[in-house]
């Protein structure tokens, strides 16, 4: 969090604990006409909630407290005071996340709604897919004819919705190898579709990935090999979280073991993901990825 | 009932007739629960279904499950991905608790994105 953020965030909290809505009243009595509405949209069709002895579906619970078109005119200050902040610093966005509510007895057609709602909490800033953000949490008590008919914990996001930019001009593309000295060799393999392996000068020794020195002698000395590009899959992950820029989960990462002994880690292509099976035969390919980019990566099916 | 106990699965085509009825049901005139073009301007790709009608959705489905006797005495929920017209969302439930006449439910609805709701749900059964 920067500075600022810091600051609105105290200014945010100050909130915590303040009444949003004090003996506020409903704008309709509990009715039938809107319970037949509710039911019709949700497919509801709970006897309960029709005839003579109707009630209102619990679930309604909120719907009655709400302003509706025209809004409550009679806003408390303190509400309208956190809502402009965050809209002034950008969270002009909001959505709902969750919805506690408890059912205390029945409401029925003619009850009088009366609410109070208290702000409960204000997060600190939060990043979620939508945006950057703040939760607030309010909890509301909801009376009918005076008498405690519910409690409701309603909790939202304020947030400042994402850039959403065009699929197309703005891929991610996969990262780049690092190409120094030490492994300048290897990547030369490459861009002329050839899998180079060391080998020690000393104790021909193969290794692999590339290092200034042999793991087993310390000889500085080598030379290459070239792979013949049959391997087998000796270990394999499959990547389902957290998702990278450029990668599409779920994938398989493999662990293939080359005919010559070293082993690479590398894509297996052309098998799902939940298809790759440890042992089974693949064969070098290379993979343009993008104008700079090919890879080494392995086809199963490798014996063909 | 008891614990362990499923609910069969139901599937809840979601339309924009759902998504708007259910809003204004609901009373709740938000514009990206039924305008696409202001949605899409607050970083949505459409309307979405406002959570009052996940609330209702959640409820029917335990009631619908326990039929004329059942009474509803608390319903929690949050939401993930979002409801989108010409999504499925398909919703199952697990009794995780049984105390007397009461009963707790585990519900999720899953869409073609992922986990819309999940929930538990403390619904009455009158014997």
């Amino acid at each position: 969090m920067s500075g600022t953020d810091d600051a609105l965030y105290e200014r945010l909290a100050a909130f915590e604990g303040l009444p949003a809505a004090t003996a506020w009243t409903g704008k309709d009595p509990v009715n039938l006409p809107m319970i037949r509405h509710w039911c019709e949209a949700m497919g509801d069709e709970h006897p309960a909630y029709r005839g003579p002895d109707a009630v209102a579906p619990p679930t309604m619970l909120q719907a009655w407290t709400m302003g509706g078109l025209s809004g409550h005119t009679d806003r408390s200050s303190a509400y309208e005071e956190l809502f402009a902040l965050l809209d002034g610093a950008g969270y002009t966005s909001v959505v709902a996340t969750d919805c506690e509510q408890e059912y205390l007895r029945p409401l029925r057609p003619g009850d009088e709604i009366g609410f109070d709602t208290v702000i409960e909490s204000v997060s600190p800033r939060k990043t979620t897919k939508l945006g950057t953000g703040h939760f607030v949490t309010t909890r509301t008590d909801v009376r009918a004819g005076g008498e405690l008919a519910g409690t409701h914990r309603f909790r939202i996001l304020k947030y400042a919705p994402a850039a959403r930019p065009s699929p197309e001009a703005e891929k991610p593309r996969r990262p780049r190898p690092v190409i120094n000295r030490d492994n300048a060799g290897f990547w030369e393999g490459v861009a002329g579709h050839r899998l180079l392996i060391q080998r020690c000068g000393d104790c021909a020794a193969l290794r692999f990935p590339w290092l200034p020195g042999c793991a087993d002698c310390g000889s500085r000395e080598w030379d290459t090999v070239e792979a013949s590009g049959v391997g087998t899959v000796f270990s394999y992950v499959v990547m389902h979280h957290p998702s990278f820029p450029a990668f599409e989960p779920p994938y398989a990462v493999g662990l293939i073991e080359l005919a010559e002994g070293v082993r690479m880690i590398s894509n297996v292509v052309g098998v799902p993901y939940d298809k790759v099976r440890i042992g089974m035969p693949v064969r070098l390919e290379f993979l343009r990825v993008d104008e700079e980019l090919e890879l080494p990566v392995f086809r199963a099916g490798g014996e063909d | 009932m008891k614990p362990g106990d499923e609910l069969p699965p139901l599937a809840i085509p979601i339309t924009r007739t759902l998504i708007v009825a259910g809003a204004v049901a609901s009373r709740d005139y938000q514009d990206v629960h039924h305008d696409a073009e202001l949605a899409r301007e607050k970083g949505s790709p459409d309307i979405f279904m406002n959570i009052l009608t996940t609330n209702g959705l959640v409820g029917r489905y335990v009631t619908d499950h326990f039929g004329p006797r059942s009474v509803l005495r608390g319903v929690a929920i949050r939401l993930g991905a979002p409801n989108y017209p010409g999504d499925t969302m398909i919703l199952t439930g697990t009794v995780t608790d049984v105390d007397g006449d009461t009963a707790s439910v585990r519900v999720v609805g899953a869409n073609g994105l992922g986990h819309h709701v999940t929930g538990t749900v403390t619904v009455e059964v009158a014997r």
